[in-house]
């Protein structure tokens, strides 16, 4: 590769990204088998976070379903296991996860707002309940064992459906649907009158970011071993993402890439030693980034540093923005 | 036969009692505050926890012990308005993203108070036995501190709904919940009567807690199952309306008894169906505007 292509500004992102994920591909062979554990958690957590940020971020629907998808996607590997190969568990887990939310999306086409919400969140329990129920009175058994797959392949299998996930969330808020979502967030009514199908875009946005929660279920259920449905709908699933996202930045991508991987540290190096202070710290940071922080880490970033070029250097800014044109 | 159906019908009453009260409560903060306060049940197992704590260390009477939970869970979610919704209140550029926020931020609220209260009094199931004697309604049998339950559910129901509809600060209420800016300008301090609301919202679930600590299990995750039960029953009667939350405990308490009379399993699944179903066919509820 020559200099040329490194250095212009162009090429540099794309360049640092391909560096960062060959990094990421060969870390197995040089760090140790529990920081590949931990990085699969990361990237789990990342998944689930621009899965949500690539629907509820543009539309401000907040959607509490995450973990319903996410329980979904485990008990697709449960179940289907033992007798599939793992490629198809991982896709039929997203696909069954897709099924799912597009009859939530058709039966909740009229719920704006706040029921939205509630409906999604009701629907994590409804389905913790029903599978409890159903477990114990039909199958007459509470949990089920997970066909477990060597740590390395469940990381390799991670590493895919994150860069599946974030292409997906590019492409999607790069064209013409990103911009149709943009405008249902800030005026859906509007956005119908201009032309666009609000309906079908909204339905196919959520079906889409479901596939990958799903599939990132399917895969981390073959670690866990053994799951019931306490710990398949686990709701901390649906507020997880949110956090992560808001406090990382909703507008940016790399928001709730950001977010996630602050979060999915915290948790694996507090977890199992304070649990509680643990979830006490999660819930005190979710009232301050919602307070303090409406733009997350990266309008944070952006904010000081619009704020350190302001306070007397504008000159500098005019010759930014001037260069900026110039590109 | 007539035996079981009263045996239905009572338990479905005494239920749906507490489940009235707590709605009543999360009406107030939703219908007038704007704030979906999912935390609504972490007050619930405050109130709980304080009367457990009075009645085990100072053998406290529980039905004196409201009096003084009460107005402590109130002091707190008054606080929590004053200084937490409304500084949310103030950023947020329209009613949509308050509400969202206010909800997240009531989510983070959640795990705070559950988890500061495993802390406090750890992740184990408490309880005490307080007029734990069986009572005979006409062949069916009931605890009497559940009896003393209800009266006390229903009573504070009664006196919160004069309290709203005969005083003026109750009309204030009123107005602020059709619609708070223009209360605002008709004079009311609109500020102060939203952070009341919030705080007489957990002044409810306070004093729900302390009644039903008297006759259920407390823990410190306990709350979130009576939060649902109470956001189902607001949006069953109708967003805002203080009868139809009334009415509305009622009728799930009776649709959860039914249910787990047949299948006990399933009375959760029940009121989330229902509520789907609702959401689906009358999102106003059915007292609702």
């Amino acid at each position: 590769m020559n200099r040329v292509a490194l250095t212009s500004k162009k090429f540099l992102l794309p360049g640092l990204m391909i560096i960062a994920l060959i990094l990421l591909v060969t870390s197995p062979s040089y760090i140790s088998a529990y920081k590949v554990m931990l990085l699969t958690s990361i990237l789990m957590y990342i998944v689930v976070s621009v899965s949500w940020a690539i629907f509820s971020g543009p539309t401000g629907y907040i959607s509490l379903a995450s973990a319903a998808f996410f329980g979904v996607g485990i008990y697709t590997a449960a179940i289907l296991g033992r007798i599939l190969p793992l490629t198809y568990v991982i896709i039929i887990g997203g696909l069954v996860s897709v099924v799912l939310a597009l009859i939530v999306g058709v039966i909740t086409l009229r719920l704006k707002g706040m029921y939205f919400a509630i409906f999604t969140f009701g629907l994590v329990e409804l389905l913790k309940h029903f599978l409890l129920w159903w477990e114990i009175n039909i199958t007459g058994t509470r949990g089920r064992f997970v066909i477990s797959v060597h740590s390395e392949t469940v990381f390799y299998v991670m590493i895919i459906i994150f860069v599946a996930v974030l292409l997906t969330a590019y492409l999607i808020k790069h064209s013409k649907y990103g911009l149709a979502l943009q405008s249902i967030g800030e005026y859906e009514e509007a956005a119908e009158h201009i032309g666009i199908n609000v309906t079908m875009v909204k339905i196919a946005t959520f079906a889409i970011s479901s596939f990958f929660i799903g599939s990132a279920g399917a895969i981390i259920a073959t670690r866990w071993t053994y799951v019931d449905p306490y710990i398949a709908f686990n709701p901390i699933f649906s507020f997880m993402p949110v956090l992560m996202s808001i406090f990382g930045g909703l507008g940016q991508l790399f928001g709730p890439v950001l977010g996630a991987a602050f979060f999915a540290y915290l948790e694996e190096s507090l977890i199992t030693k304070f649990p509680y202070h643990y979830m006490l710290i999660f819930g005190i940071i979710l009232v301050v980034a919602i307070l303090y922080l409406p733009d997350g880490l990266i309008g944070l970033a952006k904010k000081w540093k619009k704020g350190s070029l302001s306070s007397g250097l504008v000159e500098l800014l005019q010759k930014r923005q001037k260069g900026r044109k110039e590109v | 036969m007539v035996l079981e159906i009263l045996d239905i019908l009572i338990s479905g009453l005494l239920n749906g009692g507490i489940f009235a009260l707590i709605a009543v409560g999360l009406s107030m903060q939703y219908g007038v505050a704007r704030v979906l306060n999912v935390a609504h049940g972490e007050f619930i197992m405050l109130g709980a926890f304080f009367t457990w704590t009075l009645y085990t260390m100072l053998k406290v009477n529980p039905l004196v012990s409201l009096v003084i939970c009460g107005p402590i869970v109130f002091v707190i979610g008054y606080f929590l308005h004053k200084t937490l919704y409304r500084r949310i209140r103030l950023s947020s550029e329209s009613q949509g993203a308050f509400e969202g926020n206010s909800m997240l931020a009531s989510f983070g609220l959640l795990f705070i108070i559950q988890n500061l209260a495993i802390l406090r009094w750890g992740s184990g199931i408490k309880g005490y036995s307080y007029l734990n004697f069986p009572v005979n309604l006409g062949g069916a049998m009931f605890a009497a501190n559940r009896l003393v339950t209800l009266l006390f559910a229903v009573a504070i129901c009664i006196i919160f709904y004069l309290f709203l509809t005969r005083t003026r600060l109750g009309k204030a209420i009123r107005a602020a919940a059709q619609d708070p800016d223009a209360a605002g300008l008709m004079g009311v301090n609109i500020n102060q009567v939203l952070a009341l609301c919030f705080g007489l919202g957990a002044l409810m679930a306070g004093l729900a807690g302390s009644l039903l600590s008297m006759s259920f299990r407390v823990q410190p995750t306990m709350g979130l199952e009576y939060t649902v039960i109470a956001i189902i029953v607001i949006v069953l009667g109708g967003l805002g309306s203080i009868p139809g939350s009334f009415i509305g405990g009622f009728i799930l308490g009776l649709v959860g008894s039914i249910v787990s009379h047949f299948e006990p399993g399933l009375s959760l699944v029940a009121y989330y169906v229902l509520f789907m179903i609702l959401l689906l066919v009358k999102p106003t509820g059915i007292l609702g505007r």
